[in-house]
This record gives C-alpha cells, sequence and structure tokens, in this order.
C-alpha cells in the first residue's frame, strides 16, 4: 500500500492530477453532501437556470444520507452509499468544476471519462463503517432542501477523512486493478 | 389459551430494532474476524480492520453501525395457542418500529415509491407471519439496507439448468455486484415453490448464523462450491480487490412445480443484522 496523502478543500487540478488509483487519502475541510434525491433537483435547478445550494467549483460531493445525530454530537453514523445511482448526475457537476465524489461501488464509464476530461477523482470510502467515519466529521448543516431528510444537502467539516482514490485522472480504476490481482481464472 | 398484552411486542421490536442497528451479531463479527487472517490482499485486510473497529465503535454507542439503518423486516412466529390483547398486532408491530427508530436515533429510509417523500418514520414494516405450535412468539427483527437489496434478483430458470444453472447464476449475479452492495458479503439463495416464495426463501437464508451449513449434505456441499467460486472472482472487500468476497452462502430448498426452478438472489452487506426474542 503506498503512503497516504493529506488534501484540503476546495482541491485544485494540481492536487487531483498525483493522485493513482489505489492511493489512500486523508481528507480535511468542507466537502458536501448529495444523494438521489439531492442531485435530482440540483440537476432541475441548472435547466431551469437557477443557482446551485453551493458552487461546484473544486468542491467535494459525498454520496451520503446520515442517520440522526445523538445529543452533543454533530451527526450520526454517516458512511458512503452506492454511487451507481448518481450516474445520470454526476458528468454535468464535474463539467461545472466539481472536483471529487465519495461513495462506494462502480460508477459509469462515462463517469470515468468525465474523470480523465475534466480532472476529478472517485473516491471511495468503506461502506458499512457508518459510526467509524462519523468520528472524522467535526461539524455538519444542513444548507438546502431540509424537507428530503437524510438527503438534504449537508456541509461538513471533516478532518482526515480516510478514502481511497478508485478512479484517476489518468484512466487508472481501483477496481479492475485490484479485481485482476485476485481474480482465479479456470 | 395464553394471553400476551400487545404492549409487550411494542416493546420487544422497538428494542430489538435498536439492539440490531447498534450490536452486530456475534456470529457475524467472527466471521469478519476470521477474514482478516484469510483475505490476501492488504487494501482488503485493512477494510476489513476498519469494519471490526466501526463494530466495536457502535457497540459503544457512538452511532450505528451503518447510517442505512435499514428497512425493518420482521418475522413473527407466533404459536397457535396465544391470544393477543390491547389492540391489534399489525398497529403494535408499527409502533414499535416507529418508537425504536426514533430513541434509537436510527435512519428513517422508507419512501413514497415516486415523489421519494419521506414517510418519517421507518413504517411500513415487511412483515413475514407464521402460525406454528405451542404458546409462544418468536419475533426476528432483521433491518436490511438498500445498496445491498439492489443487487437480488429473481430468475426463472428452466429445469433443464438444474443445480449447475443454479450455481451459474448466483455466481454471475456476485460478479455483476462488484462492491456495490459492500462486500464481504453473505448470499442467501432460495429455490422453492413459486416465484415469491423462492424470494422468501431466500431472505430467510440470511437469518441463519453465519456459515452455519444447511443440515442436508447435498445441499450444504452446493453451498460450499458456491462460496469457494464466489471467492474466486477477486471482488473482495468493498470491491477494490481480494480473496474474501462472500463470508457464507446460504442455500434453503423446497420442492418446486414440475414446470418451474425459480432462483433467488438475496445478498446481504457486511454488517448482516438480525436479533430476536422468545416471549
Amino acid at each position: 500500500m503506498s503512503d497516504v496523502i493529506r488534501l484540503t478543500t476546495p482541491l485544485s487540478d494540481e492536487d487531483v492530477v498525483k493522485l493513482k488509483a489505489g492511493d489512500r487519502v486523508l481528507i480535511s475541510g468542507v466537502i458536501y453532501t448529495g444523494r438521489d434525491a439531492a442531485h435530482k433537483r440540483m440537476i432541475e435547478a441548472l435547466e431551469k437556470g437557477e443557482p446551485l445550494p453551493f458552487d461546484v467549483k473544486g468542491q467535494v460531493i459525498y454520496y451520503v444520507g446520515p442517520s440522526p445525530a445523538k445529543p452533543g454530537r454533530p451527526i450520526g453514523a454517516a458512511g458512503p452509499t452506492t454511487s451507481y445511482r448518481m450516474n445520470p448526475y454526476a458528468p454535468k457537476l464535474i463539467r461545472l468544476g466539481l472536483k471529487g465524489m465519495i461513495g462506494k461501488g462502480k460508477m459509469s464509464e462515462e463517469v470515468r471519462e468525465h474523470c480523465i476530461k475534466y480532472k476529478a477523482v472517485y473516491f471511495g470510502a468503506i461502506g458499512g463503517c457508518g459510526a467509524l467515519l462519523s468520528q472524522r466529521i467535526k461539524k455538519a448543516e444542513v444548507i438546502a432542501y431540509e424537507d428530503l431528510g437524510p438527503e438534504a444537502v449537508r456541509r461538513l467539516e471533516v478532518e482526515d477523512f480516510p478514502v481511497i482514490v478508485v478512479y484517476d485522472t489518468h484512466g487508472g480504476n481501483l477496481e479492475e486493478i485490484g479485481i485482476k490481482q485476485y481474480r482465479v481464472v479456470e | 389459551m395464553r394471553v400476551i398484552d400487545l404492549s409487550e411486542v411494542t416493546e420487544a421490536i422497538a428494542k430489538l430494532c435498536i439492539d440490531a442497528n447498534y450490536n452486530l451479531p456475534e456470529d457475524v463479527y467472527n466471521a469478519l474476524k476470521e477474514a482478516i487472517e484469510k483475505e490476501k490482499s492488504p487494501v482488503g485486510k485493512a477494510v476489513l480492520q476498519h469494519i471490526i473497529e466501526n463494530a466495536d465503535l457502535a457497540r459503544e454507542g457512538v452511532a450505528p453501525i451503518c447510517q442505512d439503518c435499514g428497512l425493518a423486516v420482521i418475522f413473527m412466529e407466533i404459536g397457535q395457542d396465544v391470544r393477543f390483547t390491547g389492540g391489534n398486532l399489525k398497529d403494535a408491530i408499527f409502533e414499535g418500529v416507529r418508537k425504536g427508530y426514533r430513541e434509537g436515533y436510527l435512519r428513517k429510509s422508507t419512501c413514497h415509491p415516486f415523489t421519494r417523500a419521506n414517510i418519517g418514520d421507518n413504517t411500513p414494516p415487511v412483515i413475514h407471519y407464521d402460525i406454528v405450535p405451542g404458546d409462544k412468539v418468536r419475533i426476528v427483527v432483521a433491518p436490511k439496507g438498500g445498496g445491498s437489496e439492489n443487487m437480488s434478483q429473481v430468475v426463472m430458470l428452466k429445469p433443464a439448468d438444474g443445480v449447475e444453472g443454479i450455481i451459474e447464476t448466483v455466481v454471475k449475479r456476485v460478479d455483476e455486484a462488484g462492491g456495490n452492495p459492500c462486500p464481504p458479503i453473505i448470499v442467501g439463495v432460495g429455490v422453492g415453490g413459486t416465484f415469491e416464495r423462492s424470494a422468501f426463501l431466500a431472505k430467510k437464508a440470511l437469518l441463519r448464523p453465519v456459515g452455519k451449513p444447511n443440515p442436508d449434505v447435498e445441499i450444504a456441499r452446493i453451498e460450499q462450491e458456491i462460496l469457494e467460486r464466489v471467492n474466486k472472482l477477486g471482488i473482495g472487500p468493498m470491491g477494490w480487490g481480494g480473496t474474501v468476497t462472500a463470508l457464507a452462502v446460504h442455500f434453503e430448498m423446497e420442492p418446486v412445480h414440475i414446470a418451474s426452478l425459480p432462483c433467488a438472489i438475496n445478498i446481504n452487506c457486511h454488517v448482516a443484522r438480525h436479533k430476536e426474542i422468545i416471549l
């Protein structure tokens, strides 16, 4: 395994081009949450020419719908949701300057190609580790679509949030590399 | 007749919802610990170690194991000599889910299929009733996450496809699912009766303690064969490559129609929650 790379948001092209599939990264700074319902509304807003809840340029969106915060804590469990459901929305946001997505599982070829063309990275976080990942979130605030409950857009302040690079800006894909290495073909 | 007040059912279900979401069952925890030893990929090993660390934190009450606290799937085995008082059973079960998800700070994940508006209290649960001999009530609560449920499938195979067809179908499904269902997974396979019966059997298979083989030696052999083939796919923990893609394959089988071979595959993530109580 490679050494851990520390990044602070917002991310620049220089930050993301140095990343390679399989690199372990610790993200600090502000990231934003969004799942299916929030993405649908954001894309609808763009189509109507309305502003987004936040400027996606240089930002990272975390695909998560957290559980309610217990008293005294900023957030409840907050692990990644499956990313392929954001395939219809992610390319448009990448074209607007989004630099990173955090989720789990595969995304589409179109998303991979956008990562190369527009210099963005798809990070993976460990699914089913909501309690552990919540420890790295220091502050959480709903900034849009409050009626969506767990699916509302939140602004998170994170410290050393652990992710791994799945799709890099050079066409590298951790899933392909990893699975090929351990697949037994008979 | 034994009389059970429904408030007891409500309380029991509320407690089980919370318990299931904070305390990973021992069988799953132990299987994951064993998986650390078996996993050959360093990335995979690290993922498994994080999963164990996460389970320990959840048990301390920091937060639920996973933010997807599941759709509440409830199995009710009701002794035929039991009579309930104090309302109606369905309402009591719903109230137990509401109370558990509210008081446990659990995520409410049910919504309208089209508008996607959240129902707000995680109802309705999915309830499977069974009437059995005796005067006890066994309640199993198995919260089921959406990510792994989405990777599940029912295939109506032809009788000519046979055992080999079933094995191929299951392995192919797991391969296509890749990292989406949060591997290492538990694969429930149900073959029997009709379309919906096979799906029910696949779900029920997930309740078995992890890795406990089917008592029928021939079915146990098939479980083992599927497990070996699945773990050769290389998917590994979170789909980032490795040798432990599944912790176990559980196969439940019943007779089918002479024209049919329904095969259901219900995939569970590594947060394989199930808690039970006998009233």
